[in-house]
């Protein structure tokens, strides 16, 4: 395959940017007096946003309650999803979902489970209904590593792996199930090798450098399409900040753990491949880097002046 | 009119909407070669072929789940799951996911899929295999439940839940696949929510569903010989439910018994049962009786399975204690 192009970077780059500013403010605004849990996936941001970056617009994509990431990088608003955070009747679920159950139907971004796992069968049977459809869109389950002890993991792969369906799986292994090390769970050293046991393909790529996901991604999805999925990505990569805003991530792992995964955040890590590579200058990354800070100025001020609900509208929705 | 089974009447609601409509399908365990562990979907493999009647993997939480999927997408899928029993399994799917997504989403999502299963006792199938689970899916916002109690219902409401746009829990009961009843051969749909007087009566109410039905039935048969008439109001649904037909037919008769298979407490007769109280206690003339399954687990040995479930014998009983009889 060719190499990806500097517009193509420069694109994943700037997802990545929106993941991180979004999630950052999101926090700021959390500490404000937001209402509920925030559960941030800062450091994680180079896995969706190389992923979504070879998806089509038809392509389907749901997750989990660490979702923020894989929403944005699908294309979801900025704007929409922070006055979900604020519980505000604009936000993409009217308030009623909150940060982890953000969906945009509209752009086949089909929502977030509070339930850890639970969107991988669901994933199977949309890509049961694109190949009966006989459709050449793919689906794509983002979930971490904690879910790949789920029954529903075991369950909804197997019965992709037995339907031949059009799914990709994106494990973004973050090394701990909350805080719970991989090592004290999973008697595997490899994640990815979770998928032998359904005779698919697992693939292992450095979480941490969008350009290595972005080529393994492009490739599975395109495999996925060709109808050679379902495919296992795994990408290892780290959580820098604790589980939730309650969580300073301090009780189970070491400060210099955590500084030295910060040393290989993944946008700085970009930033110095374009830059070096001369695919981009400092000044036009500056520029993306504004402008995203920019929107989330203005997705904040929506959010803010956007009403509220009415707590007679709990009860609408419920059926359809 | 010709009489159908049961059993040939879902599988007549099933191969119609599957004609109908090329978004339905079916997924289960066993539902194709096999025809389902009820038969039920015997003979549809050859007619529309494995895409269309698909067998599972053993794997209830992946059937639901997949189920939920397929229906984001613009499919109709009814799931099989083989036993009410094994529904645990997928209660998370269920619970979590199926009956919330569109609630989560703020409306964003339609889930328009069926989850067919069955329970009940009487053929000593033993504590795994026998159990009356409907309240706890009764018991969650965004579901919908029905329990058809006869061929005829079974047809029609079958077909309503399949055209139907948000999520339908579908409870057979496994005691009434081979009951007959006359079915019409022209086409008809029954709406949800909308019960139906099996039995007119005066004297009292006997408010059930599904294989109940037929015991209260019985029952009645037996009590008109005492002199005591009974009206047997068959829910059909228990969500919607048509509160009132509950609500009218107790006022007419001043007595109200409710009758449900499943253990006592906790069961759906109990919210009926709290309906009638709230709504409808200044007709009554007699306290609320409730008959139902005792509260311990099916045993296999068939003394004892007899002795725990409900029977028509004691619903005689019991309404001629309400008698004064």
């Amino acid at each position: 395959m060719p190499e990806i192009d500097a517009a193509k970077l420069k694109e994943i780059y700037t997802s990545m940017v929106k993941i991180r500013f979004f999630e950052e403010r999101a926090i700021i605004e959390y500490r404000k007096g937001l209402p509920g849990f925030i559960h941030a996936s800062i450091g994680q941001e180079a896995i969706p946003a190389g992923v979504c970056a070879f998806l089509r617009e038809d392509d389907y994509t749901i997750t989990t309650h660490r979702g923020h990431g894989d929403i944005i990088a699908k294309g979801a608003q900025l704007d929409r999803m922070m006055a979900e955070l604020f519980a505000k009747k604009t936000g993409y679920c009217k308030g009623k979902g909150g940060s982890m159950h953000i969906a945009d139907v509209d752009r086949n971004i089909l929502g977030a489970t509070g339930i850890v796992g639970d969107g991988i069968p669901i994933a199977a049977g949309v890509g049961t209904a694109l190949k009966m459809q006989g459709l050449d869109s793919i689906m794509v389950a983002f979930f971490g590593d904690g879910a790949t002890n789920s029954g529903a993991f075991h369950e909804g792969m197997g019965l992709a792996a037995a339907w031949y369906l059009p799914v990709l799986f994106v494990c973004q292994n973050n090394l701990y199930q909350q805080s719970t090390p991989t090592r004290d769970y999973c008697r595997l050293t490899d994640i990815a090798d979770r998928a032998k046991g359904y005779g698919i393909p697992g693939i292992t790529v450095d979480g941490n450098d969008a350009i290595a996901v972005a080529e393994v991604a492009r490739e599975a999805i395109e495999k996925c399409r060709k109808g050679e999925g379902p495919i296992l990505i795994v990408g290892n990569t780290y959580r820098t900040v604790g589980h939730h805003m309650g969580d300073p991530g301090t009780s189970y792992r070491s400060k210099e753990e955590v500084e030295e995964w910060k040393k290989k955040d993944p946008i700085k890590r970009l930033r110095q491949q374009l830059v070096q590579n001369k695919m981009a200058t400092d000044a036009e990354l500056d520029e993306i880097e504004n402008n995203v800070l920019r929107e989330l100025d203005e997705a904040v001020k929506f959010a803010q002046e956007s009403p509220e609900p009415t707590p007679e509208e709990a009860l609408e929705d419920i059926y359809a | 009119m010709r009489e159908l089974t049961y059993r040939e009447a879902l599988r007549e609601a099933l191969r119609e909407e599957m004609k109908r409509d090329p978004k339905v399908f079916m997924m289960g365990e066993e539902i194709a070669e096999y025809g389902g562990s009820y038969k039920v979907s015997q003979g549809l493999l050859e007619e529309f072929g494995h895409e269309r009647i698909r067998n599972t993997p053993l794997a209830e939480a992946a059937i639901a789940g997949a189920a939920l999927g397929a229906s984001l997408v613009g499919m109709r899928p009814v799931a099989e799951i083989m036993y009410i029993d094994f529904s645990f399994i997928a209660a998370d799917q269920i619970i979590n996911q199926i009956a919330k997504l569109r609630y989560m989403t703020g409306g964003m999502v339609k889930v328009p899929m069926v989850m067919r299963t069955q329970g009940g006792g009487g053929v000593a199938a033993g504590p795994h295999h026998s159990q009356s689970l409907e309240a706890i899916f009764a018991h969650i916002p965004g579901l919908f439940v029905v329990m058809p109690s006869n061929a005829y219902d079974a047809k029609g409401l079958l077909k309503t839940s399949i055209r139907e746009d948000n999520p339908v829990i579908f409870i057979e009961h496994k005691k009434l696949y081979g009951e007959s009843c006359p079915v019409p051969e022209e086409e008809y749909t029954i709406p949800l929510g909308k019960g139906d007087i099996k039995r007119e009566g005066n004297d009292i109410s006997i408010i059930t569903y599904s294989r109940c039905v037929n015991f209260a039935l019985e029952a009645a048969e037996e009590l008109a010989k005492d002199g005591v008439d009974v009206e047997v109001v068959d829910i059909r649904t228990l969500k919607p439910l048509d509160e009132a037909i509950i609500l009218s037919s107790v006022q007419k008769t001043g007595k109200a018994m409710v009758v449900y298979e499943a253990c006592r407490t906790g069961g759906f007769g109990a919210e009926i049962a709290a309906l009638i109280g709230e709504k409808a206690f200044d007709y009554l003339d007699a306290p609320i009786r409730r008959v139902a399954s005792l509260d311990s687990p099916v045993s296999f040995n068939p003394r004892q399975e007899q002795y725990i479930l409900v029977n028509p014998e004691k619903i005689q009983a019991a309404a001629l204690e309400m008698m004064g009889k």
